[in-house]
């Protein structure tokens, strides 16, 4: 059968050839296999790592904010939530019905719960509801065994045990802004809080922290498979404050009688801030739960600012608190002695303007220590006149006006201390020979913050160029620290400085000074002080022809502000106090008459306490709230009508 | 049929002589690559018998004796049958095509009851068997005229059509290529088959204008799965990223991370061999294609021994069909060509399938048992 032959030759032939062709996809196959197994497999080793690793961070907790004897300020405490796996709940809708009648569910939060299901992977948690209270969170643990895929979530939030009383030390701490990102992922965290403001922006690197890593598998849809590796973070730094939280307290209900008022408290030999005080203030808290938008509105919109720190961030002519400086300037300068005798008669006239004194009929004939004493404004027109502006700008300069101090928060302002040069820079126009005397005064431009005139008088009182400051290295060791910082001497005459502060101690110890009536009496305690009351609006010669108008008939944002800065023991100054009450306060009066009895109250106190040398007493101090706290709701400062 | 009365010389093959002609070498290589399939169905259930594993062992287990029954039987009784199942695949294919016209949408399936049956599995082992009893009948001098060419090629493209519709476009490929393996193994002359590619080549404009523009996007799309980066692109992106990372010795067994993890789509049927290789590196995916070669050439051995034209054609048929297969699915996972749907012989889950591959090696133990049964054209057989 050679046919048969023949094409059975031929398919043995074709099948040779198949099968060769066969050989060489097989060898595509192999081929192919060593370029991905062999040669591109670091490649792929990384991107199926990439698929499977998820890398979780754990953030650390925040870093406490404690006070000079250690009492925590800031705080972190457990937050409970409440959370739904849809995907264990089965009938989302019911389980959350029975959700219902044991804690409030608003229709809102209901709906949201029900859209994300929806959107998301039904084995992601879902919040119902945060912030859930022990009494709330109780009844749901009671009932979790009948709530199918309902769960407890804990968290950390931001908890501030004196509320509103240091909220603009502390500040406080809220979600992170698009602006905020750095790059640090865990900034991203959605839980994760960063400090706005206060110690909690100014200290936040050190606070927060560096997140903890945990490494997940996950699967394709992003379900947690097993943790790799964890590596837990490291927490937060504690800050420790110079703040007494005690004296903070104290100063706090002390200013509650005024609508809005700003107190510092300074170690004056150290620069700590003992208190630091703006009324009103606001609940941190608020800022961590998230707060509403109308509270927001009502916060931002209070025509008494209780969002700024007036304390540090506050301008106000300093009035008669001033007059220390020009007086140094002079003496300085040698345009007065302290024997130089200047006569008041109630006015200054120069040129064509009339320069009067807050005494209508004048003081008579004064030395510069009686001027003190009394504030005699037209010893001080004069005085000015004398030494010129820009000398007494300098010497305000050395006691820190005009310039930022460098508090370790922000918000701090560099008030105003004109010269000729600074008006000329800015105006275009020359400097009057009027301007130098109503800067005498503490009047016109001149600007500073009650920071600037506390530490004014710490650095009266101390002859050093005294930096206040809030952070301390350490928690007070008992008895006091053993080493002060060794800020450098300001190179004032000791002669000058001791005249300046003996007339200080006659403003409020002696018959006729202008705060006698807010003298401390025991001895001992004995504080000195200057009052100033600074006008916001310019009083017209009509006003003054007809007589001046009482201050409560005034508007409340026209009348003048209360100012009073005062040093105890008057002997030996440890302490100092500047208060600023806006606009006089309720009844309007000037520094001596509502500024000074506060600064009376709080050197008493402070001295009774003594935090700059006392360990801290369990009994005054508790760990817990302070006795008698005042709820920091916002009640409490809501605005009055003003 | 009653003419079939073999024209015996010397004696016909008793029972005996049939079970002790089984090529228990084949048997075995077919039960090692299934045994790989079974420990891969168990990793792909993360160390599971169930869903899969369980299953598979179990058809594989009740395949085995029809199988060798397959080869057991008369080797002229598949040559006289050839048409008639071929007859019956074509029905199903129209049964099916029918049923996806009258609205249930793109369907395979056919439901027995007992095993849901894809016809378009029968057919790759149907239309060898017809083409082969076709060539085995036509005369040498007749493989040169188009005349004799006409039905065979009807029987190629019918079905090919068909299936095209249901869409296929995989298994309609593979039928379109073994239909020509068999074409040329049969000895149809060359310049046939130019002409052939030539007439395609003419005609594919024609067709692209009769395409609906979502059909053209559905093609175009299968040619560049790029264009579908979330779709076919991110399966073949997974399936590299597997292979890849498994390199030479493989992540272990049950500790590949992209199909433990479900990075890996349809791990238990079209991407098995991807999960092979991550779990068990370049040498596992090497030791698999060697049994697969090995098979092929075993069955390529048998086949050309055989002393009839429709047993070689049958055997090279059907391992050039499983071929086709394991290529096909290997390429397709490692990224050579498009992504068809089409599983891995004897390892990816699925019924249809198996029972399939099963049947096509029983034939081919057929033809070695029967290799000495010589078959005149019409269909007499004798032993030579």
């Amino acid at each position: 059968m050679p046919r048969e032959t023949q094409r059975e030759k031929l398919l043995t032939r074709r099948a040779a050839l198949l099968a060769g062709g066969q050989a060489v996809l097989g060898a595509t196959l192999a081929a192919r296999m060593y370029q991905l197994q062999i040669l591109q497999k670091d490649r792929y080793t990384v991107l199926a790592d990439e698929n499977r690793i998820n890398l979780r961070l754990i953030a650390p907790p925040r870093g406490r904010i404690v006070d000079r004897f250690g009492v925590a300020l800031a705080d972190n405490r457990h937050n409970y939530r409440v959370v739904v796996v849809p995907e264990q709940a089965g009938n989302l809708e019911a389980t959350l019905t029975a959700l219902g009648t044991l804690i409030e569910i608003g229709d809102a939060e209901r709906r949201r719960v029900l859209r994300d299901a929806r959107r998301k992977h039904s084995f992601v948690p879902l919040v119902v509801r945060a912030n859930l209270s022990w009494d709330e969170m109780a009844r749901i643990e009671v009932a979790i065994p009948e709530l199918a895929g309902i769960a407890i979530e804990q968290g950390m939030i931001r908890y501030y045990p004196y509320g509103a009383t240091a909220a603009h030390v502390l500040g406080y701490v809220a979600a992170v802004s698009e602006k905020e990102l750095t790059g640090d992922p865990l900034l991203e965290l959605p839980d994760f809080r960063i400090g706005k403001s206060g110690i909690e922006k100014s200290r936040d690197a050190r606070l927060r922290g560096v997140a903890g890593t945990s490494e997940i598998e996950v699967n394709a849809y992003g379900r947690v498979v097993r943790e790799i590796a964890t590596q837990p973070g490291q927490p937060g730094q504690d800050s420790v404050l110079g703040l007494d939280i005690a004296m903070q307290d104290f100063v706090t209900r002390r200013c509650a009688s005024e609508p809005s008022i700003s107190c510092v408290l300074l170690d004056a030999a150290s620069g700590d801030v003992l208190a630091l005080v703006s009324s009103p203030a606001f609940d941190p808290m608020l800022f961590s739960t998230g707060l509403t938008p109308a509270l927001w509105q009502e916060l931002s919109t209070d025509l008494r600012n209780p969002l700024t720190d007036k304390a540090i961030g506050g301008l106000y002519p300093p009035g008669s608190t001033f007059k220390p400086m020009v007086a140094l300037a002079a003496l300085a300068a040698g345009t007065i002695t302290p024997d130089s005798a200047i006569t008041c008669p109630g006015y200054l006239e120069l040129g064509d303007a009339t320069f009067h004194c807050w005494l209508k009929g004048g003081h008579g004939t004064l030395h510069l220590r009686d001027a003190i004493k009394k504030s005699c404004d037209v010893f001080f027109y004069e005085t000015s006149r004398r030494t010129g502006i820009d000398r007494i700008a300098a010497m305000a300069r050395r006691f820190g006006f005009g310039a930022p101090l460098g508090l370790d928060i922000p918000g701090e302002r560099g008030g105003l201390i004109p010269t000729r040069d600074w008006k000329l820079a800015t105006t275009g126009t020359s400097w009057q020979p009027g301007e130098t005397l109503i800067s005498g005064i503490g009047q016109g431009s001149v600007l500073a913050t009650p920071l600037q005139v506390a530490t004014m008088a710490a650095r009266l009182a101390s002859g050093r160029a005294i930096v206040p400051h809030l952070l301390r290295e350490e928690q007070l060791p008992p008895g006091g620290d053993q080493r002060l910082p060794g800020f450098p001497s300001l190179g004032i005459d000791p002669r000058h400085l001791a005249l300046v502060l003996d007339g200080m101690g006659a403003v409020v110890n002696e018959r006729g000074g202008t705060a006698y009536a807010a003298r401390i009496p025991d001895p001992a305690l004995a504080m000195g002080g200057k009052s100033g009351t600074s006008q916001v609006r310019r009083i017209t010669q009509a006003e003054r022809d007809h007589g001046l108008r009482k201050a409560t008939e005034i508007p409340w944002k026209e009348r003048d502000h209360a100012l009073f800065v005062a040093f105890a023991p008057v002997a030996a100054p440890r302490y100092v106090c500047a208060v600023v009450v806006e606009h006089g306060g309720e009844t309007g009066g000037g520094g001596s008459a509502v500024a000074a009895p506060i600064c009376r109250d709080v050197l008493s106190e402070v001295q009774r306490r003594d935090p700059a040398r006392r360990i801290p007493q369990p009994d005054s101090v508790s760990q817990g709230a302070p006795p008698e706290a005042p709820a920091p709701s916002l009640a409490a400062i809501a605005p009055r009508r003003l | 049929m009653a003419s079939f009365t073999p024209n015996i010389s010397r004696r016909e093959l008793t029972l005996v002589d049939k079970v002790r002609a089984i090529q228990w070498g084949l048997v075995l290589l077919i039960a090692m690559i299934s045994g790989i399939g079974f420990a891969m169905l168990y990793s792909a259930a993360n160390g599971d018998v169930q869903p899969w594993a369980s299953r598979q062992m179990t058809r594989f287990a009740i395949a085995l004796v029809p199988m060798i029954a397959v080869g057991l039987i008369d080797v002229r009784f598949w040559f006289r049958s050839a048409y008639w199942i071929y007859g019956a695949s074509l029905l199903l294919i129209i049964a099916v095509a029918l049923r996806g016209i009258t609205g249930l949408g793109a369907q395979r399936w056919i439901d027995l009851g007992v095993i849901q049956l894809q016809p378009s599995e029968i057919m790759k082992i149907a239309l060898v068997l017809a083409l082969a009893r076709y060539f085995h009948s036509l005369a040498a001098e007749n493989t040169g005229r188009l005349s004799h060419l006409i039905v065979p090629a009807l029987m190629v493209v019918v079905p090919a059509a068909l299936v095209l519709k249901q869409p296929d476009l995989g298994t309609a490929m593979m039928l379109l290529a073994s239909g020509a393996v068999l074409f040329y193994l049969g000895g149809v002359r060359l310049w046939v088959f130019a002409a052939g590619t030539l007439a395609a080549a003419a005609a594919a404009p024609l067709a692209w204008s009769l395409l609906r523009d979502y059909q053209k996007t559905r093609l175009v799309t299968f040619l560049d799965p790029e264009r579908d980066p979330l779709g076919a692109g991110y399966h073949i992106l997974q399936s590299k990223i597997a292979l890849g990372s498994g390199g030479v010795f493989g992540k272990g067994f049950l500790l590949g991370t992209q199909s433990h993890l479900s990075f890996l789509p349809e791990k238990q049927t079209d991407f098995i061999f991807t999960m092979i290789a991550e779990e068990f590196g370049l040498i596992g995916g090497l030791v698999l294609l060697t049994l697969y070669v090995l098979v092929i050439f075993y069955a390529f051995a048998i086949a050309l021994r055989s002393r009839n034209q429709f047993g070689r054609l049958l055997g090279l048929g059907i391992a050039v069909n499983f071929f086709l297969y394991g290529f096909i699915n290997t390429a397709m996972v490692m990224g050579l060509i498009p992504v068809v749907g089409v599983p891995l012989p004897l390892i990816s889950y699925g019924g249809s399938a198996m029972v399939t591959v099963m049947f096509g090696f029983g034939l081919v133990m057929n033809v070695g048992i029967h290799r000495d049964v010589r078959i005149s054209r019409q269909g007499e057989s004798r032993l030579g």
